[in-house]
């Protein structure tokens, strides 16, 4: 039983690091309906930049709650940097492009984002400062679960509930509902468009960099190649839920994170994310709207 | 020419980049050390870099502006130099002699490395063409090719292994097996859209990676294959170098055959499907064309010259592991396409040949290769969507009758 719930929790961290990047996908995709390919860049880059600060914070003496709280607001703020960055040169000049054309864009980006960090870091493993201490009071079931499993959880439920708020009662949020409704329309009632894109951007980069963080900090290394894989697997996630929609993303991520869990627990690690592409590609084949999207009827 | 408001903007620009990179570039740690290394030299490349091309960037701007006003969109409809050369016959012919007499020459006008570097580049032509049928002229966005080249080149090593097939018989054999898994792929894929189409491929890509990687009994795993044989020429026990050209020569005939085939496929009724089908589906599928059919078929061709390239990957190299099938040759095998321009042979061609002669050539920036893909594809897709060479697709003009007297 211990064994179950070990897997259980170690699933739903892993699933609310998910979650945490597949916000933002589904987010831009639900206003622009492009996939973000770079975004697990973005995510490897807030990972990075929370590495670099914590690095050289801890060098420099500070304390620990000093530290944690700066990496953060650093890799929140440049992630979303680069987020927006991203975005006004990668895609705001094709927004009328053929479909495939900001896509193609998209993975270029990412391929030199992920060169660009290469190059100016280091190809190799680095270790990630262990920024969550271990709490006392979790002692009694430290052995299945872990104070970081637990921060990391709480963290994503915060954040959740943010978000949630942000979108339901902002006057940003209702604009980028409307936006994501009906970009024309909004624009005629006065929402400033590009504005409301460059916000998604930097709410969903900004994200992805608190993941980024969290999960650095609880596997303990990070690289440059870690965004590929995280991107995907939360691109999954945003699919199997349905894509735009925003609770559909956070309970698709929920759904990946515990089959992964289970799935290299009790049959076999070494195919762990085989198990994650292959549920992509049975989602996409017998559910292409996922588990809360709506189904699409296109009109001629 | 450049109000100072203009200046301003780019001295902004290159403040917010130095600003960008700032934690990146500048930064360096070493956490076991516990070293930090502040390069502020590179914040000033950053900064003097990102305001020079905003500048460029700019002026580009500003003439095309000038160059749409003056000319009303004309350049748009008139066919890049290279095809309007290649029309005509009387330059076509004496062209491709040329071109076939210095591919002829080449090995023996070159050391064997130089042959070695050009068998590649001309692997990457085939494989270029290949997923030129499948995005460039259907206008399917493949991001797993790879996976075809993998099935080639290990049904080669592992037939190769285990039985002792020789080279000829393995070619088709391959090629077939990776136009059989094209297929298997495409039938329940292809009634996605595009872009969950081209994250599906992607996913399917990394699984035939990752199961060569994983599955040691069936592929020896991470460690791969070695010792797979040569190709024979009818028994002839063939010296290093010779066998060298020899591969080399072979990949040329390919070449040629693929140019042919390809070309022939361009103007056939199938071309044409795959055209109006990259154009409009809906009224691709309301003329009559049966979209699942027609895309299958793109999507098997494309596959099976993945996998005859790979058999001669296998064959040329003599080893095949998971590590040469990576997400980032597919990448590689893509931006030839889009850089080449995609649907134009000729462009594919001069893609490829760029992409990988200029990295062997200029060792220096080999390690910036892979950045500079990434802003190739970016870069294209932003000032040139149509690539180097844009394939201008045939089409009718009416000429206003002198005489006319109706409008």
């Amino acid at each position: 039983m211990d064994y179950f719930i070990e897997l259980f929790f170690g699933g739903l961290t892993r699933g609310s690091i998910y979650a945490l990047i597949a916000l933002g996908y589904t987010m831009v995709y639900g206003i622009i309906g492009l996939i973000n390919f770079a975004h697990g860049e973005i995510y490897m880059i807030g990972a990075f930049t929370s590495f670099i600060v914590a690095t050289v914070l801890s060098i420099y003496g500070f304390p620990l709650l000093a530290i944690v709280v700066i990496a953060a607001l650093a890799a929140a703020v440049w992630s979303s940097a680069y987020g927006v960055t991203i975005e006004k040169i990668a895609y705001r000049p094709l927004r009328h492009a053929p479909r495939l054309s900001p896509l193609i864009s998209a993975i270029g980006m990412s391929i030199f984002l992920q060169n660009y960090v290469l190059l100016a870091q280091t190809s190799d493993f680095l270790p990630f400062p262990a920024l969550i201490p271990e709490f006392a009071f979790m002692e009694p079931v430290a052995h299945i679960v872990g104070s970081s499993d637990m921060v990391i959880l709480v963290t994503t439920a915060l954040v959740m509930l943010a978000l949630t708020l942000l979108i339901k009662f902002t006057r940003i949020g209702k604009a980028m509902r409307a936006t994501a409704q009906d970009r024309t329309m909004a624009m005629l009632v006065g929402i400033n468009v590009d504005r409301v894109i460059s916000a998604t951007f930097v709410i969903g980069s900004a994200l992805a960099a608190i993941g980024g963080m969290l999960i650095a900090s609880h596997i303990g290394q990070i690289n440059f190649y870690i965004g590929f894989i995280a991107g995907i697997k939360a691109f999954t996630a945003a699919v199997l839920g349905g894509i735009g929609s925003i609770p559909g993303a956070v309970l698709g991520s929920l759904v990946l994170g515990l089959t992964e869990s289970f799935a290299t627990g009790y049959v076999s690690s070494d195919y762990e994310d085989v198990f994650a592409f292959s549920l992509l590609v049975l989602i996409l084949i017998f559910k292409p709207s996922g588990l809360l999207g709506k189904a699409e009827t296109k009109k001629v | 020419m450049f109000p100072v408001n203009e200046l301003k903007r780019s001295l902004l620009v290159s403040i917010w980049f130095a600003f960008l990179t700032f934690p990146i570039m500048v930064i360096k740690v070493d956490p076991i050390e516990r070293i930090v290394t502040w390069r502020w030299d590179n914040m000033f490349f950053v900064a003097i870099g990102s305001f020079v091309l905003s500048i460029l960037v700019k002026v580009y701007f500003v003439r095309k502006e000038r160059r749409a006003g003056s000319k009303k969109a004309q350049t748009a409809l008139t066919e890049p130099f290279v095809h309007r050369i290649l029309r005509e016959p009387r330059f076509l012919y004496p062209l491709c002699l040329a071109c076939l007499a210095f591919a002829i020459l080449f090995p023996h006008l070159f050391s064997a490395y130089q042959t070695n570097i050009m068998t590649t580049a001309l692997m990457y032509v085939v494989l270029g063409l290949g997923l030129n049928i499948v995005v460039g002229v259907a206008g399917l966005l493949d991001l797993g090719y790879v996976a075809f080249y993998a099935v080639g080149a290990y049904s080669y090593a592992l037939l190769n292994m285990h039985f002792g097939l020789g080279f000829w018989i393995v070619l088709p054999i391959g090629g077939l097996l990776a136009a059989f898994v094209g297929v298997l792929l495409g039938f329940p894929v292809l009634r996605l859209r595009g872009d969950y189409l081209a994250i599906v491929t992607l996913g399917f890509g990394e699984i035939i990676r990752l199961i060569l990687e994983n599955w040691n009994d069936f592929s020896q795993g991470p460690s791969g294959i070695a010792n797979i044989s040569r190709p024979g020429l009818f028994g002839i026990d063939l010296s290093f170098s010779a066998s060298i050209n020899y591969i080399y020569y072979l990949v040329v005939g390919l070449v040629i055959f693929t140019i042919f085939v390809v070309n022939r496929l361009q103007s056939s009724r199938l071309g044409r499907a795959w055209l109006a089908l990259r154009e409009d589906e809906i009224a691709c599928q309301a003329m009559g064309i049966d979209k699942t059919r027609t895309k299958l078929i793109a999507f098997s061709l494309g596959a099976f010259w993945a996998g005859l390239v790979g058999v001669i990957f296998a064959a040329k190299t003599t080893f095949v592991n998971p590590a040469s099938f990576t997400f980032l040759e597919s990448a590689i095998i893509l931006s030839i396409v889009v850089l080449g321009g995609m649907g134009s042979i000729v462009g594919v061609i001069l893609g490829a040949l760029t992409l990988i002669l200029l990295p062997e050539y200029l060792r220096a920036l080999a390690e910036y290769r892979m950045l500079a893909f990434g802003g190739i594809l970016v870069v294209m897709m932003i000032f040139k969507p149509e690539g180097l060479i844009s394939n201008v697709r045939r089409s009718y003009q009416f000429k206003k009758l002198p005489s006319s007297e109706s409008e």
